[in-house]
């Protein structure tokens, strides 16, 4: 434990966490950067010792950054943060660090819609299945599907089949043509435009197939995935068609959920995302609404790493401000907030082109396991609701257990909130989405560990 | 460098986690479930699900994903809570 108390602690050494202290240090602050990972880089830029950037975007910005951070503690899983007198404690893993202002930067993962088979091994989230490629040099299978919504799939595809997989074909359930609605987010973001066409012809070059309205609905094996059921969707993600393809991997996802423990904890105000995400309410300094925590990234709304590395720079000049009195300057804030506002204009857009359509419960059968950590499917939440009158998340969570096993809901209080609000014949609001979010210990701890601090 | 599992040495690069590394060795389950006994293995590879548990050298409900595996481990597929042998 350092003897003073950081100027700052920053959570996470992602893109937004990264900028942010690079910030705050170059302003004079004295920072520490902490992450469960021995390596800087969050899911985007994950890397192996050694790795020279091949294959990775901005990995000069990486470097960049690497060189401004003086203190990381990598491999410090942070399990809980509370204030103590002005500033905060943080409880982790390797010890309790203090600081005078945190900020937030934690990341997102992969969102999850269960199928029937989807707790079979060879099932990997997408995200999975690229961080086994990037972190470890490791391809999920030798045939493999790639299924869900989002932009996200056309890296995770391109890299697999890059690496040598057969990758069986993208399958995006979504009609990302809603895109084009959006010409001025577009526009004022032609990087992204084409890091996406340089996907696609990867794809292309590999013969991969791409096809929009399909998914895979279902997923077979005994031991394993040896096959999956490719749907066709109509515009709501209802199956108009069937057919089976072989195969013995499937990366699949909709999306990301925000890592939202450390805000709760700290009693941040949240609203719900044009994703329909659960993220942190955060000003234009990247405040949140509780005094001395700064968010950045996709706690406060899931938009990349462009956006990431902006939000992240003004929280770490913000923060500097406050806790060391250096103010930024007036016009680098004002070109920031500038980018803020494309890069947030073109992740609204992306939201709108991939929104998760109710048709998705319609894939599922009595069997299928809504959380796979307690082994909670379909018949039991629905009788939680039908039979024991049940309206809300929270409720069926007592009554049914989805989301009181080793992962807390972090894989399915999204697919459960929907499935509840739709039983009770609603929406999903952030009342329900908070009622599976709340996690007073954000790691598992053991008694040794909890003794110690 | 190499670690075992069960009675099978398997090969490991630096920097790999134990679940990489069983991956990479064919692997796909090395794990079942307390409830009905299912088996499970990676799925969200970042230490977010805890599918991917395993005992590693004595110790159960290791993320599997997460642990870097080091020369001469002992890994062991987790049944359950992984405390069959402690009754409890």
């Amino acid at each position: 434990m350092p003897a003073s108390p950081a100027d700052l602690a920053v959570l996470g050494a992602g893109p937004a966490g990264l900028a942010a202290a690079a910030a705050a240090s170059r302003a004079g602050a004295n920072v520490v950067v902490i992450d469960g990972n021995s390596r800087v880089g969050g899911q985007y830029w994950r890397h192996r010792d050694g790795d020279t950037g091949r294959g990775h975007h901005h990995w000069s910005v990486l470097t960049g950054l690497r060189a401004a951070v003086p203190e990381f503690l990598g491999g410090h899983q942070v399990w809980h943060v509370e204030r103590i007198g002005d500033g905060f404690a943080v409880h982790t893993s390797g010890g309790e660090v203090r600081c005078r202002a945190l900020i937030v930067a934690t990341g997102a993962y992969d969102r999850q819609l269960p199928f029937p088979g989807w707790t079979l091994p060879g099932v990997f989230t997408a995200g999975g299945a690229q961080a086994l490629l990037k972190g470890h040099g490791v391809t999920a299978g030798r045939r493999i599907v790639v299924a869900g919504t989002g932009p996200f799939l056309l890296p995770v595809a391109a890299g697999l089949a890059d690496a040598g997989a057969h990758v069986v074909g993208v399958f995006e359930a979504g009609s990302p043509r809603g895109f084009v609605r959006h010409p001025g987010a577009l526009l004022a973001n032609p990087g992204k435009l084409g890091e996406g066409a340089g996907y696609l012809r990867t794809l292309m070059r590999h013969r991969i197939p791409y096809r929009t309205r399909t998914t895979v609905a279902a997923a077979h094996g005994t031991e394993s995935v040896s096959s999956a059921t490719v749907a066709t969707l109509d515009a709501d993600w209802r199956v108009l068609r069937r057919r089976e393809v072989e195969c013995d991997a499937i990366a699949v996802g909709y999306g990301f959920t925000p890592q939202l423990e450390i805000p709760l904890q700290l009693g941040c105000a949240t609203r719900l995302d044009a994703d329909g995400s659960l993220v942190a309410r955060a000003d234009d300094q990247q405040r949140a609404t509780v005094p001395g925590v700064y968010l950045a990234g996709e706690v406060c709304g899931v938009g990349g790493a462009p956006l990431s590395l902006v939000e992240g720079e003004l929280a770490g000049l913000h923060a500097a401000w406050t806790t060391i009195g250096a103010a930024p300057d007036n016009a680098r804030v004002g070109r920031l907030l500038r980018r803020r506002r494309a890069n947030r204009a073109f992740a609204a857009a992306l939201h709108d082109a991939h929104p998760v359509r109710p048709g998705w419960l319609t894939w599922l059968d009595g069997q299928t396991q809504l959380c796979r950590c307690e082994e909670v499917t379909v018949d039991r939440v629905r009788e939680s609701i039908v039979d024991l009158g049940a309206t809300d998340t929270r409720a069926v969570k007592l009554l049914a257990r989805p989301g009181m096993g080793l992962c807390q809901g972090r894989v399915c209080g999204y697919a459960t909130s929907c499935f509840v609000a739709d039983a009770c014949g609603r929406q999903p609001t952030e009342q329900d989405l908070l009622g599976v979010a709340a996690r007073p210990i954000a790691q598992p701890v053991t008694l040794g560990e909890l003794a110690r601090d | 460098m190499r670690f075992s599992f069960g009675d099978r040495e398997i090969e490991v690069e630096p920097g790999q986690s134990i679940g990489a590394a069983l991956i990479a060795a064919g692997y796909r389950s090395w794990r079942t479930t307390r409830g009905e006994g299912a088996p499970r293995g990676v799925f969200c590879g970042i230490g977010v699900c805890f599918d991917c548990l395993v005992v590693v050298n004595g110790r159960p409900n290791q993320r599997a994903c997460l642990t870097d595996a080091r020369p001469g481990d002992r890994i062991e597929p987790q049944e359950g809570a992984g405390r069959a042998g402690l009754a409890c």
